[in-house]
């Protein structure tokens, strides 16, 4: 018989429940978002969990902006994934406690960064953090001095800026 | 929590349908802009925010009709009832008419729904709570747009500052609509469930007051304030409204994407 980890699709017999529940989770983190696809559910902090019940594997993910049409296809590649790494899923929609831009990983902000997308300013969570956010670094020279366009941009969670060193207009990825 | 009024299920389902249907009809409004705003930026704002609207009331709408227990969906909540069955404030459904209009609009009700959405986050509903931590921060970046372009159209030029002084007027009144208190706001808000409308009047007048003064525009008072769309009676323009809202469910019942 293979080790379990020779046949990647199948979750074996022998496997430990925690092995199965860390191998469920990485099948689910593994996912990516389909409308910035250089950055994984997990660096986003939208996957909040992945819980074993029997043989049926439950993601738990939350919505980043309550009217994001991706929060329909994120869940189904979740559970597609799942199915792919030979479980049985389910996956259940969080909104308590509501997602902030702050659970964006470290690697997740390089990720979107390298991608040409302004990470986020930290520390989101008071309304007021919302308001004189003007200090923005250009993703692709660095430069502070930037300019926003538009409050809303290509999708709900990103506005359009300017770089007036390099000349170049890029997405911010709004603070929440 | 024992010492809390319980609120009925009729109540309750009944103020989420308030909510869920002023969402809904001005996230409809909002979309109309889609592809006829007055430059790119806006024509991508403007169906951003509707998606804010209308994502905040599906998650109303999938609430209400788990509260109600008659087995409605979100579909059947927002696509078939009838005009008398729809509970959204007049000001929602009136027509967009011009930019002014409209971002004064926006500002009322972001205005009207940012207090509310706080009160909510201590709800002692959960599934609110959740709902409301979310959308207060959207609703957010709402006040801010529509203030920033009624200072712009108030403070611009004479006809962009005529036209904002028109929509003061046209909208003045269907203000009061939305702090208008009845058996359904009382015993949500002794149920701890949400404020009641009444009580965030002064956090409005606070974020409308200050856009006003940097604008250069006065309130006006009525004496002739519009109400009854928290009964069910309408504005001839919600017909129209349902009419395209509706068409898909209405000629092709049941479909899905």
């Amino acid at each position: 018989m293979a080790a379990p980890f020779d046949e990647p699709g199948r979750p074996e017999e022998g496997m430990s429940a925690e092995t199965r529940r860390q191998r469920a989770y990485r099948a689910a983190a593994s996912v990516v978002d389909p409308e910035i696809p250089a950055v994984t559910i997990e660096d986003l902090g939208i996957l909040r969990s992945v819980e074993m019940e029997g043989d049926t594997a439950i993601a738990r993910v939350t919505p980043t902006y309550t009217g994001c049409p991706a929060v329909l296809a994120i869940e189904l590649a979740v559970e597609a994934a799942l199915r792919e790494a030979g479980f049985e899923a389910r996956v259940e929609r969080v909104i308590s406690p509501a997602w902030t831009t702050d659970w964006i990983t470290a690697e997740g902000r390089e990720k979107l960064r390298a991608y040409g997308i302004a990470p986020p300013a930290k520390a989101s969570n008071s309304i007021r953090a919302l308001f004189g956010e003007t200090d923005v670094a250009c993703p692709r020279c660095g430069s502070r001095q930037t300019a926003r366009i538009s409050e809303f941009g290509s999708t709900a969670c990103k506005a359009l800026y300017r770089c007036a060193a390099c000349h170049e207009p890029f997405d911010y990825f709004k603070c929440i | 929590m024992a010492d809390r009024a319980t609120v009925s299920r009729e109540a309750l389902t009944a103020f989420l349908l308030r909510l869920a249907d002023d969402h809904l009809v001005l996230g409809h409004r909002l979309s109309e802009w889609c592809g006829y705003a007055p430059m790119l930026e806006e024509d991508l704002a403007m169906p951003n925010m509707a998606l804010d609207l209308i994502g905040q009331a599906r998650a109303l709408y999938q609430y209400a009709g788990e509260v109600e227990g008659k087995g409605r969906d979100e579909d059947q909540l927002a696509y078939l009832r009838r005009e008398r069955d729809y509970v959204n404030c007049l000001m929602a459904e009136r027509a967009n008419g011009d930019f002014a209009h409209t971002m004064l609009r926006q500002l009322y009700f972001a205005a009207f729904m940012e207090p509310m959405w706080r009160g909510m986050r201590s709800s002692s509903d959960a599934q609110l709570a959740g709902i409301a931590a979310k959308a207060e921060k959207e609703v957010a970046y709402h006040i801010r747009h529509a203030g920033e372009w009624v200072v712009r159209l108030g403070d611009g030029t004479e006809e962009s500052a005529r036209r904002m002084v028109a929509a003061v007027e046209a909208l003045a009144p269907h203000v009061d609509e939305l702090f208008e208190s009845d058996a359904v706001t009382t015993a949500v808000a002794q149920a701890g469930i949400a404020p009641d409308p009444a009580t965030l009047r002064a956090a409005f007048d606070a974020v409308v007051g200050p856009v006003f003064a940097e604008a250069g525009l006065q309130w006006v008072e009525t004496p002739f304030g519009r109400t009854g769309g928290r009964q069910g009676r309408h504005s001839e323009a919600m017909g129209y409204l349902l009419a395209e809202l509706q068409y898909m469910q209405r000629t092709y019942p049941g479909m899905t994407w």
